[in-house]
């Protein structure tokens, strides 16, 4: 059966999907071996300070308890960086080690790694050991630390820092008549994936271990362990077909790896350690951001000038960094601009890449203050917008290698029924309830890494792709099946996809939405090579009917290579392979970005967002009726897994808005609602209507046209409903989440 | 309680049957294991998702005795003689139960963790009979989160499997 419409572009379901609703989809704490122990991580109670004294006496003669390791009695670890380094996605800095020293940098911090026969044992045991400390003022507000703001030194790798300024956007806000100045907060959030951190680590004899880690690259756990614990990578291998969602938190390596990988070695046996609920706010975050946005403007909505400054948290012993403010530079065509970024330390643990980490931040202050600049010209907010479109990116002076956003704010501005508002805020009311609608852009940068992959026909007609990518829920595993199908005119079903092993060809972390378009290229590419390679093989064949022919010139489907010209003239698979001498057939596939066309272009996707909500005064509660994300994003794989890396981004920006705060104590530096029922993450009666548009969108950065999707459904999001929130009440919050209390 | 405390410390096992997936099975163990940890490290039966232990996400729904239940908020000795389904007992890759396949269909998921806990909260929602409304499905499955959004997608799955059922009962009456 060969496959007359092709995959791509379709939606396809996902390949692992039976899998996935069966329970047979096995994540990192679901690998079993033999006489394996449990480990549980014993948390430090306060945020600053040093450990006087650790007792584990009771712990140590609890049932079942193996081995007690804390800073005092671990093994030898690398007491310089540079090993700690070795992480793709590590920042400027001195990276955390867990029991390196007497020292407590965070609350929650690991201070003893308890490994027992059962969790149960080691759940209890852990909760045995109690620690004495001396216990010195956190600091964990960034307001707090406002004055001590410094410019990052060194720029984290990846991380453009904020461009020099354009024009003189100070003294043009200062003559300006037309002018607005606000400051604006988002609350620190914690990523929370639904699968909890965790690491099994197979102790298979001989030194060799086999690691199930939640990760989103395994190449990078694995580089960072053998750089620890100075292993031999030939016997290292990291396998992790499945993450339970990720969002960046799982880009880096955490101290469950560390701590279960020090245990097996020192024990030499298989560890399985689980973090709690609690623990994963003891890791990346979202941090808290101050931010000033000045704008300032014509009579006719032309901004004249636009300043956007940012003073971000990060660690004590990390300056992480994310694009905050840089979008303010790019979104809207201006010629006065004046950008600056800063952080700010705090006695907490070095924040991560979240879900569009930096735009979701800064767009939403950007979104904000030109909502505001519209009521103040009494001008609608989607023609502001369209009064000041981008037709290049004014940071670098370069052209966009596509930027559909004109069709995603008109075919999003149609689907929502923009047109129906009424322009002045608490002019619209159902019922008891006030109706807002708000509008936000959205941008995230279409970003590509280097990847390798691996094309292979097996005697049996199957064909096998494969890629070290991982698929965090993605759709990956689906999209490089249907790249694979097409090439070779298979049913999907005859098409096996692997990711998350380190066996498989080379890729980096999976992340900043580059996987797509770099994997999807890469197997790509490396089934155009195996073609090659099958038709050699049918070339050779004994008076072979495609003797003289040429790639270009056949058609790979029906499970034979056929003359395009004379479809009769035809090789099967299988006789192309017995051909070859081979029951499998290999090629390989090297995807790198087009460094010649990055520097004439800039790449970018793009969204337009429209939010409905309806406030309750008397309650104060906000209800987001729904959300229309029109999205310009180059080329769609799978209209089904698109759609719903969207729907995610959205869901996520809604809780963003309204319901996501990590909230510490100021005073002791511990966080207050570390669990999912006093940290709100949308629950289904929260999310309604949402629907999503993909716009039109060629572009040429990379032979697919792919620019990814998994950032830029949640860039946005958060400032159309609380746009939407302002118009239905006429208040403004500027600080997220709007909470009841702020409503009322 | 001293009793059941031996000389070491350790808490003496007890012994519990229970019915899994329509299989009977009997297993000694300490009375602080929870019927979620027992399906998952005892019977590697890891479709029960761990994704707070302590009742929060229902990550961990599994069906007991018909009815949905967080499995990490019950101890297993308290289950002795109930009958368990997990998601592996509702159907399998090659036989998929009505609402697996429509979360398939529907894209109702994307990293899969919170999907057998949100599918079992279905079967034990449909079965419960409350529901009948989009929106009375988002309230009575408002204890099951799903960090990837893919709430209306998952209305949508549960909304297509009831309306099936529903179908030839209307067929009935008329």
């Amino acid at each position: 059966m060969s496959n007359v419409h092709p995959y791509v572009g379709r939606a396809t379901p996902r390949v692992d999907g039976p899998l996935k609703v069966s329970g047979l989809a096995t994540y990192a704490a679901e690998f079993f071996a033999e006489d394996m122990l449990y480990a549980a991580a014993v948390p430090a109670t306060i945020a600053k300070g040093r450990i006087k004294r650790i007792d584990l006496s009771a712990a140590k003669g609890a049932p079942g308890v193996v081995e007690i390791l804390t800073h005092e009695n671990r093994p030898e670890i690398p007491e310089d960086d540079a090993p700690y380094l070795n992480d793709m996605v590590a920042v400027p800095g001195s990276p955390f080690r867990p029991l390196r020293n007497d020292k407590v940098l965070y609350s929650g911090q690991a201070i003893a790694l308890v490994i027992a026969d059962s969790h149960e044992n080691a759940r209890h045991a852990a909760s045995l050991v109690t620690a004495e400390f001396e216990v010195e003022t956190p600091t964990v507000d960034v307001a707090d630390a406002r004055s001590t703001a410094y410019e990052p030194p060194v720029p984290r790798d990846g991380i453009p820092p904020p461009p020099p300024p354009r024009g003189d956007a100070e003294a043009t806000f200062k003559g300006s008549e037309i002018r607005l100045k606000h400051d604006y907060r988002v609350a620190p959030e914690h990523h929370n994936p639904m699968e909890l951190q965790a690491t099994t680590v197979v102790w298979e004899g001989g030194g060799a271990l086999t690691i199930h880690n939640k990760t989103q690259g395994v190449i990078n756990p694995k580089n960072y362990i053998c750089s620890v614990f100075s292993l031999d990578p030939e016997k290292v291998r990291v396998v992790s077909p499945f993450v339970g969602g990720a969002f960046g938190m799982a880009l880096r390596p955490h101290y469950d790896l560390f701590l279960a990988v020090l245990a097996a070695i020192k024990l030499e046996r298989s560890v399985r350690l689980v973090l709690t609920r609690g623990q994963m706010w003891t890791m990346g975050w979202r941090p808290d951001t101050l931010q000033t946005v000045a704008l300032s403007a014509d009579a006719d909505g032309k901004l004249t000038s636009v300043s956007h400054h940012a003073i971000q948290a990060t660690s004590q012993f990390e300056d992480y960094q994310e694009p905050i403010v840089n979008w303010s530079g790019l979104i809207y065509d201006c010629p006065n601009v004046s950008l600056k970024y800063e952080l700010a330390k705090l006695d907490v643990s070095t924040p991560s890449d979240m879900r569009a980490p930096g735009a979701t931040t800064g767009v939403y202050a950007l979104e904000a203050a030109m909502d505001e600049l519209a009521y103040e010209l009494k001008m609608d907010p989607l023609e502001l917008r369209l009064k000041n479109y981008a037709e290049k990116d004014g940071n670098d002076d370069k052209p966009f290698s596509s930027k559909e956003l004109r069709a995603a704010y008109e075919q999003g501005a149609k689907r929502f029924g923009w047109s129906e508002r009424s322009p002045e805020p608490r002019s619209m009311k159902e019922g008891k309830e006030l109706v807002g609608y708000g509008v936000a852009t959205g941008c995230w940068e279409a970003m590509m890494q280097p990847h390798s992959a691996r094309a292979a026909l097996s005697a049996d007609g199957r064909l096998e792709v494969a890629c070290g990518t991982a698929d965090i829920g993605t759709g990956t595993y689906t999209i490089l099946a249907q790249i694979g199908a097409d090439a070779f005119g298979l049913p999907i079903e005859e098409v096996t996809a692997k990711v998350g092993d380190t066996s498989l060809p080379m890729a980096p972390v999976e992340g900043g939405s580059w996987a797509a378009a770099s994997a999807g290229n890469a197997v790509q590419l490396a089934c155009a090579a195996l073609k090659e390679e099958l038709l050699k093989a049918a070339r050779g064949l004994d008076d072979s009917p495609l003797a003289n022919a040429d790639v270009a010139h056949v058609t790979f489907a029906d499970g034979k290579i056929a003359l395009t010209s004379d479809p009769e003239k035809s090789v099967s698979y299988a006789d192309a392979l017995k051909a070859a001498g081979s029951e499998r057939l290999e090629a390989k596939g090297d995807f790198a970005p087009d460094g010649e066309f990055a520097e004439k272009y800039a790449s970018y996707t793009h969204s337009a967002v429209f939010a409905e909500v309806r406030v309750d005064e008397e309650l104060g509660v906000v209800r987001v009726e729904r959300i229309v994300s029109a999205v310009a994003a180059g080329k769609i794989l799978n209209l089904a897994t698109a759609r719903s890396q969207i729907l995610g981004g959205v869901v996520m920006g809604v809780g963003m808005a309204l319901h996501e705060e990590s909230v510490w104590d100021k005073s002791l530096g511990r966080i207050m609602n570390a669990n999912l029922g006093e940290y709100h993450v949308p629950a289904h009666a929260d999310i309604h209507d949402i629907d999503v548009i993909f716009v039109d969108e060629e572009d040429k950065a990379n032979p697919m046209g792919v620019k990814g999707l998994g950032e830029i459904g949640i860039v946005g999001a958060a400032a159309a409903v609380a746009n939407a929130v302002f118009h239905a009440t006429g208040k403004r919050i500027r600080e997220l989440p709007i909470t009841i209390d702020k409503l009322l | 309680m001293a009793d059941t405390i031996s000389a070491s410390g350790a808490l003496d096992a007890v012994s519990v049957t229970l019915t899994v997936n329509g299989e009977t099975r009997s297993i000694d163990i300490p009375p602080t294991v929870t019927l979620l940890d027992l399906l998952r490290e005892r019977f590697h039966l890891t479709g029960a998702k761990k994704g707070c232990d302590q009742g929060q996400c229902g990550a961990c729904t599994v069906m007991v005795d018909g009815r949905r239940v967080n499995s990490c908020l019950q101890l297993a000795v308290m289950k002795d003689g109930a009958e368990i389904t997990t998601i592996e007992g509702l159907g399998t890759p090659d036989s998929l139960h009505p609402l697996q396949a429509a979360f398939v269909k529907h894209d109702a998921f994307q990293c899969g963790y919170c999907t057998p806990g949100q599918i079992c909260s279905a079967a034990g929602m449909i079965a419960e009979g409350h529901a009948t409304t989009a929106a009375e499905i988002r309230e009575l499955m408002s204890g099951n989160l799903c960090r990837c959004g893919a709430y209306t997608n998952i209305v949508e799955a549960i909304e297509e499997v009831m309306g099936a059922e529903r179908a030839p009962k209307l067929e009935a009456a008329e």
